[in-house]
């Protein structure tokens, strides 16, 4: 191989970069926000042991576990708005998608913290008097939260992973970016090496930082 | 001297359960359990593993619910003759604040100081001002002999230690009983006297009790009344010495017979 290498042109589209860049994290930041809010409601009315709300919770986390993201974004998209007749914009679709897709990762991850609590911190809590409610926030989810935190990092770096898979609505997130770019400058492998990269330089701290606090633990 | 001064008024008893029932699925744990306790009295509950002793004291407060029957706690009356349906956890919450109890693996809260421990029940629950729950548990922990472990962690401390907080903590409460159920089962031969001797100290004083044990010497010294049970049932019921030292019913006997080192 005697590619002849040359990174100079990438330069000049900085402010694309860091632009889709900003997309991309926004979106991840927003979507764990998001998923951790909505997984952490399934979870609890898993707990609450009402068939009424377990059976339809567990069949919707079912079906965004057992699907890929890309099918689900495309059917967000193209096939939910013939559904409910209203058109739904990419960024909104992709929201919708990675928050589902998240919150039925994250809600295995909190059910599974909060069953992981020894039973007698109920009791303990119970018989001074506490409601289910004062408890479930005092004496559990602190307890459970810990051990929960390296499980969320993870999912959490998956879902920034996922967040590439916007490009393919158009959202002008990094990957899509440098489409454009490539597309100007007719340099895939120079562009995507870049995009590679920074994905590397974001995300590896990050998965150092996981395994450090799951480490920490024990 | 022991609680027993203060007993035998003929009052209105502090705990009165009639015809608990309780099952798990088919296996029924408890068979119509009739119970009466005085207040100020101090009653140990003894009886082979599987008997239902900790199902028994669950149930008084309310953390095992009961299928049948009705409980009365310093007049506040639980009834389980409907069945439980209409139980609301507000309600179950404030039956079970009256009472204190104790486990026997401790359930100390982990992730809180010992302070904090002791002052969570009156601060979440009574809605005290945290000025007045610190002092009171400053106290409460000064009378189980733990000032100076105040803002350590659970996990820093002995088990006779986390006992002796997990017995503050409930005090905190300023419960009318307290249920102990094995309070020393899982502590070092060398940590259970610190423990008893908190116990005994609360028997003094005056508050009703029941406690679940092992430690026949102590239930024969401290409790005014000693009920054995044997498969659900409430076998024998009497005076402590009587039924420690004689037994009535060959059950009773014959359970005592393993405890003989127990008894000096
Ligand atoms: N939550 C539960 N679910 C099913 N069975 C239970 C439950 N709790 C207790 N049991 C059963 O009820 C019976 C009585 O248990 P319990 O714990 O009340 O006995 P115990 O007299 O306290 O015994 P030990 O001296 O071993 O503590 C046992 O057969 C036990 O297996
Ligand atoms: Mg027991």
């Amino acid at each position: 191989m005697d590619y002849q290498w040359d990174f100079s042109g990438l330069w000049q589209y900085r402010g694309l970069f860091l632009q889709g860049l900003a997309y991309t994290i926004g979106f991840t930041i927003l979507t764990i926000v998001s998923g951790i809010v909505v997984g952490t409601v399934f979870a609890l009315a898993r707990l609450s042991g009402w068939k009424i709300v377990t059976i339809p919770i567990m069949v919707v986390v079912e079906l965004f576990r057992c699907t890929p993201v890309l099918v689900q974004l495309v059917w967000c998209y193209y096939a939910l708005p013939m559904l409910i007749g209203i058109e739904i914009a990419p960024a909104t679709a992709a929201f919708i998608t990675l928050t589902m897709y998240g919150a039925a990762f994250y809600a295995e991850i909190v059910r599974g913290g909060i069953v992981s609590i020894d039973a007698g911190q109920w009791d303990a809590g119970r018989a001074i008097g506490m409601r289910r409610g004062q408890l479930m926030a005092k004496i559990i989810l602190p307890q459970a939260l810990r051990r929960m935190v390296p499980p969320l990092v993870n999912q959490s770096v998956l879902q920034l992973k996922n967040t590439s898979l916007l490009s393919v609505l158009a959202v002008p997130d990094l990957l899509y970016q440098g489409q454009l770019v490539t597309s100007a400058i007719y340099r895939p492998l120079e562009t995507y090496t870049l995009i590679a990269f920074i994905y590397l330089a974001v995300l590896f701290p990050t998965t150092r930082l996981a395994h450090w606090l799951e480490g920490r633990r024990t | 001297m022991t609680g027993k001064a203060q007993t035998a008024n003929g009052a209105d008893p502090m705990i009165e359960v009639v015809g608990l029932k309780k099952s798990f699925g088919a296996l029924h744990v408890l068979k119509d359990i009739n119970l009466s306790v005085p207040r100020g009295h101090v009653v140990a509950m003894i009886g082979p593993s599987g008997s239902g002793k900790s199902t028994l004291l669950r149930s008084l407060n309310l953390l095992s619910l009961p299928d049948a029957g009705c409980i009365t706690i310093g007049g506040h009356r639980m009834d389980f003759s409907m069945g439980r349906v209409s139980m609301r956890d507000r309600d179950l919450a404030a039956f079970r604040a009256g009472t204190g109890m104790v486990f026997q693996n401790f359930n100390l809260f982990p992730h809180m100081s010992v302070i904090d421990n002791v002052m969570i029940g009156p601060v979440s629950v009574l809605k005290q001002d945290k000025a007045t729950a610190r002092a009171q548990a400053t106290e409460l922990l000064a009378k189980v002999g733990l000032a100076a472990r105040a803002d350590a962690r659970p996990e820093q401390l002995s088990g006779g230690q986390k006992q002796r907080v997990a017995i503050a903590r409930a005090l905190a409460m300023k419960p009318e009983v307290m249920l102990f159920d094995e309070a020393t089962s899982a502590l070092d031969p060398a940590l259970v006297g610190e423990v008893l001797a908190v116990i005994r100290q609360l028997a003094e004083q005056g508050m009703t009790m029941i406690l679940v044990t092992h430690e026949m010497a102590f239930a024969r010294d401290v409790a005014d009344t000693v009920i054995f049970m044997q498969d659900g049932f409430v076998v024998e019921t009497g005076d402590a010495r009587q039924v420690i030292n004689e037994p009535r019913e060959a059950a009773t006997r014959d359970f005592l017979s393993h405890f003989h080192g127990g008894l000096s």
